[in-house]
């Protein structure tokens, strides 16, 4: 039984233009202690895949369809009282802007124990120890005298260790992370990365990583899921991914780093850019970036541009990609008919 | 005419690769933290004292930029990296020190002196939904310099040299039409690049130019801009903070701490040896694809703020082999195998 459990989650959100669908049929789970990292470019829908975890989709936003289980109880159609003894409390957030998260008018102290005394019957002063505590725990030097500091007197870098020990005041089992180091210095960015990892194992806390770095993924999860366009479009353990990417998205997305090419040398681009959810191309949403998206004489694959692909098992990955299950289809038996996923 | 000449003066400079193009020596830069007069005033034990504050991003920086090379400035946020840029460009006025280009002392012209080098060089921000003008089209967008450099040039001249130019970049003269607004974060740093190529400059100052790009769109913004140096005969000075595109792009990389330089080399021996304590730790500090867990050099503490400076060498607060000197004394760029570096350590053969 896994902690987390999201299926064929539709998120969409009803504008005026018309309605835009931000996540499609996206499905994965997340086991206690496991470290996930959802990857992809901006607009690909990883945010809102977070922000739906935690039921934060707010209006225009909605949820269509799909369902999260936390520990066996379903969230999206919970009573917002409910959901607060979970929210915050048992998965908690750290989001991408360390100075847009704290409250610019309150102590350290005083945001740390406001969020103690709503989730817990407790008093001030044993909220403030715990606090004490927790600011130790993510290795802020004399935290005593930060209770007392308001966040513009932090550097940007000891902020997001404020948001980390917030975090996990309450003991959380999941940690969901949206984009935690992206506003920061490299240096610091690897300082964070490795107190979020040393934190997790040590409390044996689950970690949803959301990033656009592979870097970063590839060394603090374990599990990455790769998104297009409101899509999953591959899942598997990031060791795997990373070495041996299936789909041709992730394989131009890997290709495209600096350091995969000699220096000096042409970068493999992924010509063109990615679709704005308003305008999905029908069938795979990648297939007009796609080079795999032609048969042998050159002409491009039909099943490419009217059928989504549904995801098929290569190694210990889930692909959603017609190339790549062709393949799988041929190394296992040639003639099997094909089953595939209508378009809706 | 006018375009045959553009078009050579280039070559002629390929021909004399590897000289000094720009020239900065012992750079300087504050700003005023105290404001104005009045409110520098304080009183202090019965009387009226005058106490003024200053930031200061950059403190004696020395920089080679030679013809035809990708030279990369890197550090981390607040180290005066874009500061040099812009008072390179003119943008900024240095409060000491000089800057030459092509061998004339540009840093105290005036704007309209400075006007002929401003086709030489040109200046690629960061933000493309910044830099380009959302009521101009796209157009009018890459007309205006040209129109601006060459003001004796007739509109069919002008429309044929950007017509090469959208050509150059790989964008569709039909987004002539159209406006900033209309376009994609990669789209847009193409028309800048564009509009940067219109005057056929032999300089190009980079300012973080993909840093706001997703990562399939960062390559494609990078491939243009090698090959536009290819082309053009550029010369780049790139600003950045990801050290993966300098080892890629750059020919030389300077690495800057605190508005100070603590390293120039060639970018092979940069990441094959760093030789400053900052350089490793920041090198070592590069999420990577490989397999390993993060072994990176813990720094102590954070970047100092550059109000008050640090006696001695910059980094000495944070450096795990600082020894008395260091707090002291102010380490000077000094040669050592191949690279340069401002560290008693490696002077003194310690590290």
């Amino acid at each position: 039984m896994a902690l987390l459990e999201v299926s064929n989650l539709d998120v969409r959100f009803a504008l005026r233009q018309g309605e835009v669908k931000a996540l499609r049929d996206v499905s994965f789970t997340l086991d206690r202690g496991e470290r996930l990292g959802i990857v992809g470019e901006s607009g690909a829908g990883k945010s809102v895949a977070a922000f739906t975890i935690l039921n934060l989709i707010a209006r225009p936003g909605y949820i269509a369809g799909g369902s999260i289980r936390f520990d066996d109880r379903e969230l999206t159609t919970m009573k917002p009282r409910q959901l607060q003894q979970i929210r915050g409390n048992k998965i908690s957030m750290i989001f991408q802007d360390p100075m847009m998260t704290l409250n610019p008018v309150l102590t350290i102290g005083e945001q740390m124990v406001e969020c103690l005394k709503a989730h817990r019957r407790i008093r001030t002063r044993a909220a403030r120890e715990i606090a004490l505590n927790k600011l130790r725990q993510v290795h802020i030097p004399s935290p005593e005298k930060r209770l007392d500091q308001y966040p513009h007197e932090l550097s940007g870098g000891m902020r997001q260790r404020i948001i980390i020990a917030i975090a996990l005041l309450l003991d959380p089992d999941i940690i969901v992370a949206d984009e935690p180091t992206t506003a920061l210095d490299v240096t610091i960015q690897a300082e964070i990365m490795s107190l979020l990892l040393e934190l997790c194992e040590k409390h044996n806390v689950a970690l949803v990583l959301i990033t656009h770095d592979l870097g970063v993924v590839s060394q603090v999860t374990q599990r990455t899921l790769v998104m297009y366009a409101g899509r999953v479009i591959e899942q598997g353990p990031t060791r795997e991914i990373i070495n041996d990417a299936q789909h041709p998205y992730t394989q131009g997305l890997i290709n495209a780093l600096p350091q995969m090419a000699t220096p000096g040398s042409r970068l493999n681009q992924i010509p063109g850019a990615m679709p704005t959810l308003a305008k999905i191309p029908p069938g795979c949403a990648f297939h007009p970036r796609c080079s795999f998206a032609f048969n042998d004489d050159g002409s491009p694959r039909r099943d490419c541009r009217e059928v989504i692909p549904g995801f098929v098992r290569s190694g210990n990955c889930d692909v959603a990609c017609h190339m790549v299950r062709d393949l799988v289809e041929n190394d296992s038996d040639a003639r099997d008919p094909v089953e595939i996923q209508e378009a809706p | 005419m006018t375009q045959v000449k553009a078009r050579s003066a280039p070559q002629a400079a390929s021909a004399q690769a590897g000289d000094t193009l720009v020239e900065i020596r012992n750079l300087e830069k504050h700003f005023p933290l105290s404001g104005d007069f009045l409110e520098q005033l304080r009183f202090k034990g019965g009387r009226l004292v005058r106490r003024q504050e200053f930031v200061h991003a950059i403190n004696g920086v020395d920089i080679d930029v030679r013809r035809g090379e990708s030279l990369c400035v890197v550090g981390e946020s607040g180290c005066g990296k874009s500061t040099v840029a812009r008072m390179v460009m003119g943008l900024l006025r240095p409060s000491g020190g000089e800057i030459r280009y092509d061998g004339e002392r540009i840093d105290h012209l005036s704007p309209r002196q400075l006007l002929p080098y401003r086709r030489r060089m040109q200046m690629i921000f960061q933000n493309p939904y910044a830099s380009l003008n959302p009521r101009m089209t796209i157009q009018q967008t890459l007309e205006e310099p040209l129109r601006f450099h060459h003001p004796d040039w007739k509109t069919p001249q002008v429309r044929d040299k950007v017509a090469e130019v959208m050509d150059s970049v790989g964008i569709d003269p039909e987004w002539g039409k159209r406006f900033g607004h209309e376009f994609s974060g990669g789209q847009r740093q193409r028309i800048a690049i564009a509009r940067a190529l219109a005057v056929d400059p032999e300089f190009i100052v980079a300012d973080e130019p993909i840093s706001a790009l997703d990562v399939s769109i960062q390559a494609q913004v990078l491939n243009l801009l090698m090959d536009a140096q290819e082309t053009h005969h550029l010369t780049y000075l790139f600003i950045t903070h990801d050290l993966a595109v300098v080892e890629h792009f750059g020919t030389r990389v300077v690495v800057m701490y605190l508005g100070r330089v603590c390293e120039v080399a060639e970018t092979h021996t940069l990441f094959s040896t760093p030789r400053h304590p900052y350089t490793q730790a920041l090198l070592s500090a590069i999420p990577r694809l490989e397999d390993d867990r993060p072994d990176y050099i813990r720094l102590e503490g954070e970047v100092p703020t550059p109000v008050n400076l640090p006696s001695g060498c910059v980094f000495h607060g944070r450096c795990p082999h600082a020894n008395d000197r260091c707090r002291r004394e102010v380490p000077e760029l000094i040669a050592a195998e191949g690279t340069r570096v401002a560290c008693h350590g490696v002077e003194e053969g310690r590290l």
